[in-house]
């Protein structure tokens, strides 16, 4: 029997997951994901985290226990610390796996193998290999597994460039159909956030759907070259250290330097450390300058579904009457 | 020119020894006050952590009194410090508070970025000068720690209640006054000498607690509530898991000092809890719980800004480590809204546990 490895919906997932899928398919491994997340999801994380973690952590810490009950033998969480030179992910990242040990007992063997290419892209072979050690294959069948696994992330970043959603873009990878963009639509929003909170349509309150339905065509920094990103991000006095945050902010800065969208929604959560210095830039840099709707949301377990759908339709309906009279 | 900085404690008197050295005008901001956190909250982000909102109010405050250059630490992450200058000038710039920025940090491409940097601030100066005022600042730095640290012993064991915290501020400012290495070996002598003339009852029993968390609020009295205080008056020697000097030898200048007690002590004993950096000193608070433990304190307290990211791995580990060693651990967060009050019930809740136990272990062993 194969060996059954986890992977949680949460966090990392969608930035990498067709990639983990394959290089552990290659390994021999079954891989199985977590539910989508769900209200019971979310409150078993609560349970476990501290209150003070910011909502991805703790819906992950529930996407975890998720993973446990469906009797995985390992759960994948390997600890990211770097995916660029000279980078680094949210502190919070670094120490997940930790977090996840002390707190939930009773958990399958987890896999918290470091991904460090702060200093070196090619260190990425000391953790395909640690990898595929602990499945029990061969330094050069991992290797070669890991490279096939890239080889798909690349045609998932290909997919999202050509401006399909992560969920879309992974069942393309799956080989279903790919569905034709609805193309009725008067206006073009970026939404702006990490992809475990836009892209979780439980916790983003379904916000990308929502604003579909509305008639409105919605980007997101992943829709956009890594290269688009940069020059967004030279806006900065300084280059931001965190990956994630660098896409994010590189990809607002973009739209509203191009005027590619008629607004921004800027979707953070409660809480989050590097969105609280970002966050504040951008609305800064877009507000300075006075000429794009700009809106900020905070999520948590509390924010209401009702608040929030209100101040979407009106920050709609004033980008609507801003067009109608320029 | 006329150079600040924020505030972190005393760590003012080792920069303004430092700079004044080299003859630079310095203004320091007012000591943070009511009046500086209000005007860093009000303009900073919400969830953004407590020191980047006092240092906002400390450079508005350093404004209106002459300052007109910022200098300050930098950083690459991957704790938030790394980009506090930059959003701090940014919203300075939007409030029309104009300054010039000098960031120290490690250089992205070439050291010369940094040597460039410093000479912002100290000019033609040559070197060897610069390296003296260094050396300078950090003996401030050294003379200030000892001070603080006979304060925490006496404080709980003086027998007249402030007497401590008047020696206190005579000694620190004998310090501060010292201008020069030969002034400041005459000014340790006589701090040490109003320190020793605080009367104390040696035989008075007092619990060992010890302060770990993040080092902010560690070292800034405002942003921590006068902590040290208020459990010295509870009858508590404490222990601060971080002195300025310590901090200036691992941090700037990369442990050349030998023999000086090191964080690097708390992060040997960090795993098998915390198995990696977390930015900030998330890891060394995990491994300071362990190290106090095996100390035989009696308990510790966590202290951190609301939303500080490494100390929530942290904290979220502590219990784990309170549980497997027996030291009792509470987590103090602090923001905006936490009353000096309201932390004084709960340090006397905890202290009146840690009692407890004191008197149970006892009369187990007797
Ligand atoms: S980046 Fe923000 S939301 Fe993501 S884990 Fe870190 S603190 Fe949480
Ligand atoms: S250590 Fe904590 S308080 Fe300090 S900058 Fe980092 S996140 Fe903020």
């Amino acid at each position: 029997m194969p060996v059954r490895v986890g992977i949680p919906r949460a966090l990392f997932y969608y930035y990498y997951f067709p990639l983990w899928k394959e290089f552990l398919e290659q390994l021999g491994a079954e891989v199985v994901v977590s539910d989508r997340t769900t209200k019971e999801i979310l409150t078993r994380g609560l349970e476990h985290c501290v209150d003070e973690a910011c909502l991805p952590i703790k819906l992950a810490f529930g996407h975890v226990q998720n993973l446990a009950d469906k009797g995985v033998d390992i759960i994948f969480l390997p600890r990211i610390v770097s995916v660029a030179k000279q980078e680094y992910i949210c502190p919070k990242f670094l120490g997940f796996p930790d977090m996840v040990r002390q707190n939930i007992k009773n958990l399958p063997m987890i896999m918290d193998t470091n991904i460090n290419l702060r200093k070196r892209k090619s260190d990425a072979g000391i953790f395909a290999r640690e990898v595929g050690t602990a499945i029990g294959k061969g330094s050069v069948k991992s290797r070669l597994a890991f490279w096939q696994g890239q080889y798909k992330h690349k045609g998932y970043l290909r997919l999202l460039e050509q401006g399909l959603l992560p969920d879309e873009a992974i069942s393309v990878l799956d080989g279903k159909e790919r569905k034709d963009k609805v193309s009725d639509t008067d206006l073009t929003v970026a939404v702006i956030g990490h992809p475990y909170n836009i892209y979780d349509p439980f916790i983003s309150m379904n916000i990308i759907n929502r604003l579909k339905n509305l008639g409105v065509q919605v980007l997101t920094a992943d829709n956009l070259t890594e290269q688009m990103i940069n020059q967004g991000v030279k806006q900065l006095p300084k280059k931001l250290f965190w990956t994630l945050s660098r896409r994010v902010t590189g990809g607002a800065l973009y739209y509203h330097e191009k005027g590619m969208v008629d607004g921004i929604i800027h979707v953070a959560a409660f809480a989050c450390g590097p969105d609280s210095m970002t966050g504040e830039l951008i609305e800064r840099f877009i507000r300075r300058e006075g000429k794009m709707p700009f809106m900020n949301i905070n999520l948590d377990e509390h924010t209401g579904e009702a608040g929030i759908v209100t101040r979407v339709e009106a920050f709609l309906d004033m980008m609507r009457w801003r067009r109608a009279i320029v | 020119m006329k150079v600040t900085f924020p505030h972190m404690g005393y760590m003012y008197i080792s920069l303004k020894g430092m700079l004044e050295y080299l003859g630079i005008e310095v203004v320091p901001p007012p000591p943070c006050s009511k009046r500086t956190l209000n005007l860093g909250v009000k303009h900073c982000p919400e969830f953004a952590c407590l020191p980047l909102k006092l240092n906002v109010g400390n450079f508005i405050e350093a404004r209106e009194i002459g300052a007109d250059t910022i200098m300050m630490a930098g950083g690459c992450g991957p704790c938030r410090f790394g980009y506090y200058a930059y959003v701090e000038n940014e919203i300075l710039k939007d409030l029309q508070v104009h300054f010039n920025l000098v960031v120290l940090e490690p250089p992205e491409k070439h050291i010369g970025e940094l040597l460039g940097r410093i000479k912002k601030i100290t000019g033609n100066q040559p070197w060897v000068k610069v390296i003296k005022a260094l050396r300078f600042g950090y003996l401030k730095a050294r003379a200030v720690d000892q001070v603080e640290k006979s304060s925490f012993q006496k404080r709980p064991r003086e027998l007249i209640r402030g007497a401590t915290d008047r020696a206190l501020k005579q000694a620190i400012h004998e310090i501060d006054s010292a201008q020069t290495p030969q002034e400041l070996t005459t000014a340790e002598e006589k701090s040490r000498e109003i320190m020793e003339s605080i009367s104390i009852d040696i035989n008075r029993p007092v619990l060992k607690v010890a302060l770990i968390g993040e080092i902010y609020t560690l070292l800034e009295p405002f942003a921590n509530g006068n902590i040290e205080r208020h459990l010295g008056n509870l009858g508590v020697e404490v222990d601060r898991s971080m002195m300025l000097s310590e901090w200036i030898n691992d941090h700037l200048f990369m442990g050349l000092i030998r023999n000086a007690p090191s964080s690097k002590r708390f992060i040997k004993v960090a795993s098998p809890y915390l198995n990696h950096f977390v930015g900030g000193h998330g890891q060394e608070t995990i491994g300071a719980a362990v190290w106090y433990g095996q100390q035989g304190f009696d308990g510790a307290l966590q202290i951190l800004p609301f939303t500080c990211m490494p100390e929530i791995v942290a904290q979220s580990i502590l219990p784990s480590v309170s549980g497997d060693t027996g030291l009792p651990v509470m987590t103090l967060i602090m923001d905006e809204h936490s009353g000096e009050a309201g932390m004084v019930t709960r340090l006397e809740a905890f202290v009146d546990l840690l009692q407890r136990r004191n008197e149970q272990k006892e009369a187990l062993t007797s």
